[in-house]
């Protein structure tokens, strides 16, 4: 059977397009989730793209985080639905407590636009797994309020755990604390990642394909999942 | 009726990027003793009925700071205003 994966649109998200398509390419059927519906319709992995929420408001992600759909992800992602937050994804996870630290304003207070090669350092999460570890992929950043921060000793504790998915390779886009790109929690089932993998799923509009690895993981990852 | 106060200050240890931009314009006004700027937000909630600071406190932790990079004060100010003159 096909999986079925979530993309929820928020109001001003922009991906979401891209991140449906970015399924589909994968081998996955795409279900459009609704930001004020709190339902997930039996979807078996979500994502949450990147653009904006709620005008980004207070904080990004932080009104985001309160949505009715994002109530049931918080609870299915506790217990094991893999969820990847793609920028403002990544955003609304954090601020959703799914994944510690938090999101900041560029350092340079400078949008960044451009490919970013990244290097792959777990290789055990839902949407990581088709990678080998230290392999180097590029992927386009867009970001403005991407620089991860987190205390000194929560850094260390994902290190330590091996929970730094990714990190910036060839220069720091946004100033993020130690080069971090991606983090997963615990369980490995949650990620969240500041560049764009959907616009790396096809040589025509992408700087090359690495992107779709994220999304053919989590379907390998579904097949290997306990039902 | 007072009203809320909550003052949300990124914590000391964090960068406030949009501080230091403002601190190294200070010098093209002819301003050249300023050490550092830091920017915050100030939010003003005016309660239905009586001020609740405990429920202000909840407001403020939940959603108006992330305690992970900011840290807030909630105090009461008076206004002479009545309620429903306030924009």
């Amino acid at each position: 059977m096909t999986a079925r994966v979530g993309v929820v649109t928020f109001p001003g998200s922009l991906d979401d397009g891209d991140a449906a398509r970015a399924v589909r390419i994968a081998g996955a059927e795409p279900v459009r989730l609704w930001h004020g519906e709190a339902e997930l319709h039996g979807v078996d992995a979500v994502v949450l793209p990147g653009g904006f929420s709620y005008g980004d408001y207070l904080r990004c992600g932080a009104i985001a985080r309160f949505a009715p759909v994002m109530e049931k992800i918080i609870d299915a992602a506790g217990g094991g639905l893999p969820v990847l937050g793609i920028c403002n994804g990544f955003q609304i996870l954090c601020e959703a407590h799914l994944l510690p630290g938090a999101l900041t304003r560029n350092q340079h207070l400078h949008f960044r636009n451009r490919d970013q090669i990244l290097r792959i350092e777990a290789t055990g999460t839902a949407w990581t797994n088709t990678f080998q570890p230290g392999q180097e992929v590029l992927i386009p950043v867009k970001n403005g309020e991407g620089c991860y921060v987190a205390d000194p000793a929560t850094l260390d504790q994902l290190e330590a755990e091996g929970r730094v998915v990714a990190r910036y390779v060839g220069g720091n886009p946004n100033g993020s604390q130690r080069d971090i790109a991606a983090i997963t929690n615990q369980a490995g089932n949650v990620v969240g990642i500041m560049p764009h993998p959907e616009h790396a799923v096809e040589a025509l509009t992408g700087p090359s394909l690495d992107g779709l690895g994220f999304f053919t993981s989590v379907l390998k990852h579904l097949v290997g999942a306990p039902a | 009726m007072p009203r809320v106060v909550v003052d949300v200050m990124l914590k000391p240890e964090i960068l406030d990027p949009q501080g230091q931009a403002v601190a190294n314009a200070l010098p093209r006004l002819g301003v050249n003793d300023v050490a550092s700027v830091r920017i915050g937000r100030r939010i003003e909630i005016d309660f239905t009925g009586e001020p609740d600071l405990d429920r202000a406190r909840e407001i403020a932790d939940k959603l108006l700071a992330n305690p992970v990079i900011e840290d807030f004060t909630v105090h009461l100010v008076e206004t002479d205003e009545p309620a429903e003159a306030r924009p």
